[in-house]
Parts: C-alpha cells; structure tokens; sequence
C-alpha cells in the first residue's frame, strides 16, 4: 500500500523538489497515525473489555456458557417479544403516514420541503426524556392510551422520523420522480398504482435503510420505556444486569454486533445508490 | 406560486376579485391537503406534549397559576445545581469531541484511501447512535473497578480509580459521552471539511503563504462556523443525554435529565409535583436555543459548501 503510495505521489507531484514534499507528506502520515491510533484504542478497548467480559462465566474462566444461557434466562422472551411488537407497528405507521407525504411533497410542493426539514429537527430540541414527560402527563386522561405499551409506538413514530424522512429524502432526490409519474400516469395508472408498482420499487433500498434504522431505533430506545415502565429490551438489560452481568453483557454485544452489521449494510445500499445515480 | 398570475389578471370587480381570490384560497388550501395527516401527527405527537409541558410548567397540582415551580428552580438547591451540572458536562462533551473530531475528521478527509474512508463513515454512523445501556455496559467493563483497561493500567501504576477517579462521577460520565460526542462530531464536520478545497491551498501557496498562514488566514476563518455549530449540535446531545448516564450511574448524579426520570418515578417533594415540567421547560428553551445557533451556522456554512 505504502509502496503505491509512493509511487502516485512521485508521479503528481512535479520534479521539483519531490524528496521536501515527501518528508512533508510523511511527517503528516505520522501526525495522522497518531491521532487515529489514539482514536482507535479509545473506541476499540471498551469494545474488547465488554466481549471478553460476556465471554466469562461466574468464575471468571472463558467460557460460551454466557450465550447458551441467554434465552433461559427469565423475562428476556417476553422483551423480545415486547420490542418486536412495537417495532412493527412503529414501522408500519412511520411508513404510513411518511412514504406518501414526502412523495408528495418531492413532486407537488417543493416549498415544503424546509417545513419538513425543520420538523425533523424538532426531536432533538424536545429529546425523549422531556417529551415522555409530555406524553404522559397528554395521555394521563385516557386509560385506553395510557395503559397500552402501542403509547411507546406512537411516540417512537416521531422520533424515527428524521431518520426516516432523511433517508426517503435522499431516495427521491436520485430519482427523476416526474417523469417517472408522468410515464406512469400517461399509461393509464392511477394514483395508487404508481405509488404502489412504481415508485415503491424505485424506493426500495431508500425504504430498507428507512426501515431497518426505525428498528434500530426502537429495540434500541431506553429512556422511554423505562419511564413508562414497560420492559422492553434495553429496559430487559437494565433490569436484570446484577442478577447476572455477564449474560446481560452478552446480550448487549449481540445487539451491538447486529446493529453494526445492518448499519454497514445501509451504508453500503446507499453507495450503490448513489452510484446509480451517478451513471446517468 | 401559480396563485399571483390569476389574481392579477382577475377582473376589477370587487365581487369578481373576492371570488378568483377564494377560488385561488381554495387552490392554494388544496394542495396542502395530502400533507395533513403528517402535520396532525406531528401535532399531537409533539406539539400537544410540549404545550402540556409548557402549561403546567406554570401549574400548581390544582390548576391554578403559579410561578412556584420556577422559583423552586432557580432559587438554588438541587434543581439550580442539576442544571448547571448538566450544562458543564455538555459544555466539557461538546468542547473536547469537537476538537477532537475535527482532527480524526481531517486526518481521514486526508487519506486517499476510499475503502478506509468509508469504513471509518461507517463506523462513526454506528458509533454516533451508540448510547445508553449497553455503551454504559461496556465501560463497566473497561473502566469500571474490576474493569481490563483499569488493570492495565493499574500495572502502569496509572489506575485512575486510586487517583480519585470514577467512571461514576462527572468526569466518569464526560469520558462516557465523548463515545458518542466524537463520531458525531465526525460525522457532521466531515462534509464541511471535504468542501475545504486544495485549490485554495494552492491559491494561498502561490501568493506566498506559508502553510501556517494558510490556516490562520483561509482554513480556519472558513472552518470556524461549520466546527462551532457542530459543537452547539453536540452541546444539545450531551446536555439531553439519560440513557446513558442512568444506566451508568443508577441516577446517582444530579443531572437535569436524571432529575426529570427521578420525578417520574415518584421520587417528589409534596408540593413540587409539577416541577418536573418546569425542569422540562428548561430543557427545551436551552435545546432551542443552541439547535437555532447551529441552524445559523450551518447555513453560513452552506454558502461555500455548494458545489
């Protein structure tokens, strides 16, 4: 690597005194190793701490027992469970209410799309901690609201949807959307039809990345759950971490790693995205 | 937009001209209709909850008005300090990771590496969203007492816990954070500092500057705004964060956050039930305004950033 380095940079640079420019350019190859190797053990040593830990039974042996306990271990079943639920119908009323509405604004009201920006950003000005405050005291009245976990989902709904929204922006932005519709309608299709056989389609990993971040989001979301007392995963985790640490931290590492998984997945869809819009 | 040319060709007629000027009301009204849905739910989501916040904010457990849960706060004691803890931690979280990720920023944007590039996004997109329990978990695990890095270090005579140190505490915590604060911090700054182009060096170099005039006259004025509304960004993720502390913590530190869950949980004085939205109220006039600086910033910044 080092080598073609090298190489390229004796080929751009001109002949001029090349051996300053290469001192210069290795004096800031060390600077920079420094600060990304300090970076890097800052990041990786609590990673490695954490699965050597989950990796240890009560003796403190190595040992794969930590795993093979995990769904024994009481209530964890029903967090799964519980998380699941909710992350469903999160998903299917973000999509919902979402999918339509930037289409919408991407093809007939492209002033909206500051207003949309703006609201996006509100989540972060009310963060989870203060708007359960206000969910809770707004839904105190009403039992039916109040007593069901689906209140943690409606809430989830507006947190996921920067994401949602960026995601689904980007999406339509490497589309030619009208002449899309335009070819679709011309054809006869309704409404419904372009939505669901055309630009869905074209959506799709726009919608995955869409998708698997409100997932993330919801088996992720702690504050909440904990403050309107349902045990979700993270509140599962929270709970249970004295009885036995080092199966709790297992599961941690479990949820970590297939986050990071799906994570580098979007990232990469969305390279290809990208890509696709670049060729035309 | 396509409203202005009817009315202005519309008839003098004052009936005629309120009638085109309804008819183009209506148009105008109509297109926003698909839109209402997404608005309502936003409505009630948010909006209603922050009303509700707002409102009983100035409440007494009654109903009546009243300035008392104000004055609970800012007449000192544990809320007064609950705020000022958590604007500090915010402010130390937000100050470090900035600078800090700024440089890793650079020095990536500087690698000519595009397969490195992009597994450092990658990570820094994951690590960004990484808080709460489970990152609370994993510095249980290195830093914690029993913890692998405090023994190491612990054999380099340099173990914190026996300088006073504890992962526990403020400092504990601001360590914490910077997980977090530093990809952001990197994620946001990235685009910003890749806008930064080789000509202006190249510019700057022929005109004689030297590499150190270079940033004190061009690279650091222009990266100024983008870097400071990157810091008020994580200044509002620090100052907001509970998952992570309360995890870590069991809400042992008098953080504002910490303190609003403690009220939720029933954990109240009688007579101060409603302090809890004025503490909430804090919040968000505190989150309002360091989001607006780095709106301002980030839109001074995309004036140059355009390609």
């Amino acid at each position: 690597m080092t080598q073609i380095d090298t190489l390229n940079a004796l080929a751009v640079e001109p002949a001029s005194a090349p051996a300053v420019r290469r001192l210069r350019r290795r004096r800031l190859r060390v600077g920079r190793g420094v600060v990304l190797l300090l970076a890097g053990a800052y990041f990786l040593v609590p990673l490695y701490a954490a699965l050597d830990f989950a990796l240890r039974d009560i003796q403190g042996r190595f040992s794969l027992s930590p795993l093979t306990q995990i769904t024994a271990q009481p209530g964890f079943g029903a967090a799964v469970g519980l998380s699941f639920k909710l992350s469903v119908v999160t998903l299917a009323l973000e999509l919902i209410i979402m999918v339509p509405t930037v289409i919408y604004v991407h093809l007939r009201l492209p002033r909206f799309r500051r207003v949309m920006e703006v609201i996006t950003i509100l989540p972060i000005v009310i963060p989870p901690i203060v708007l359960i405050l206000g969910v809770l005291a707004a839904a105190r009245p009403y039992q039916w609201l109040s007593a069901s976990p689906y209140l943690l989902a409606l809430v989830y709904v507006v947190l996921a949807m920067p994401f949602v929204y960026r995601s689904l922006d980007s999406g339509l932005g490497a589309l030619d959307l009208r002449t899309l519709v335009e070819a679709a309608r011309s054809l006869g299709s309704g409404w419904i039809s372009t939505m669901w056989r055309v630009l869905i389609p074209n959506l799709r990993s726009a919608l995955l990345s869409a998708s698997v971040l409100t997932l993330a989001l919801v088996f992720g979301e702690f504050t909440m759950a904990q403050l309107d007392l349902w045990t979700t995963v993270p509140v599962w985790i929270y709970n249970s971490s004295s009885n036995n640490p080092h199966v709790v931290t297992a599961v941690a590492m479990i949820f970590l790693v297939a986050m990071w998984v799906v994570l580098t997945l979007i990232v990469s869809l969305d390279r290809t995205h990208r890509r696709t819009k670049d060729t035309p | 937009m396509t409203t202005t040319p009817d009315t202005a060709n519309s008839p003098r007629g004052v009936g005629g001209r309120s009638l085109t000027a309804r008819a183009a009301l209506w148009r105008h009204t109509r297109t926003f209709v698909p839109v209402l849905p997404f608005l309502a739910y936003v409505a009630l989501g948010l909006g209603v909850p922050t009303y509700i916040i707002a409102n009983l904010a100035f409440r007494t457990r009654d109903g009546h008005l009243t300035m008392h849960n104000l004055s609970v706060i800012t007449s000192g004691g544990q809320y007064l300090l609950g705020f000022e803890t958590s604007i500090k931690l915010a402010f130390v979280t937000a100050l470090i990771p900035g600078v800090v990720g700024t440089l890793i920023a650079y020095a990536i944007a500087q690698s000519e590496h595009e397969s490195f590039k992009r597994v450092i996004a990658a990570a820094a997109g994951v690590f960004a969203n990484f808080g709460g329990v489970n990152l609370a978990f994993m510095f249980v695990a290195a830093l914690g007492p029993a913890g692998i890095a405090s023994g190491w270090l612990a054999h380099l005579h340099l173990n914190p816990w026996s300088h006073g140190w504890s992962l526990y505490k403020f400092s504990g915590v601001a360590v914490v954070y910077m997980y977090f604060q530093v990809p952001l911090m990197v994620l946001v700054i990235t685009p910003a500092l890749n806008g930064l182009r080789p000509q202006w060096r190249e510019a700057a170099a022929n005109l004689g500057a030297s590499k150190w005039q270079f940033w004190r006259y061009v690279g650091l004025p222009v990266l100024m705004p983008p870097v400071l509304g990157s810091m008020f960004l994580l200044f509002g993720s620090g100052f907001s964060a509970y998952a992570t502390t309360e995890a870590l913590t069991g809400g042992t530190i008098a953080l504002t956050p910490i303190q609003i869950g403690s009220i939720l949980q029933g954990n109240v004085i009688s007579g101060q039930e409603n302090v809890g939205y004025a503490l909430g109220l804090g919040m968000i006039v505190i989150l309002l305004v360091s989001v607006i600086a780095y709106a301002l910033l980030q839109r001074r910044t995309s004036r140059w950033l355009r390609p």
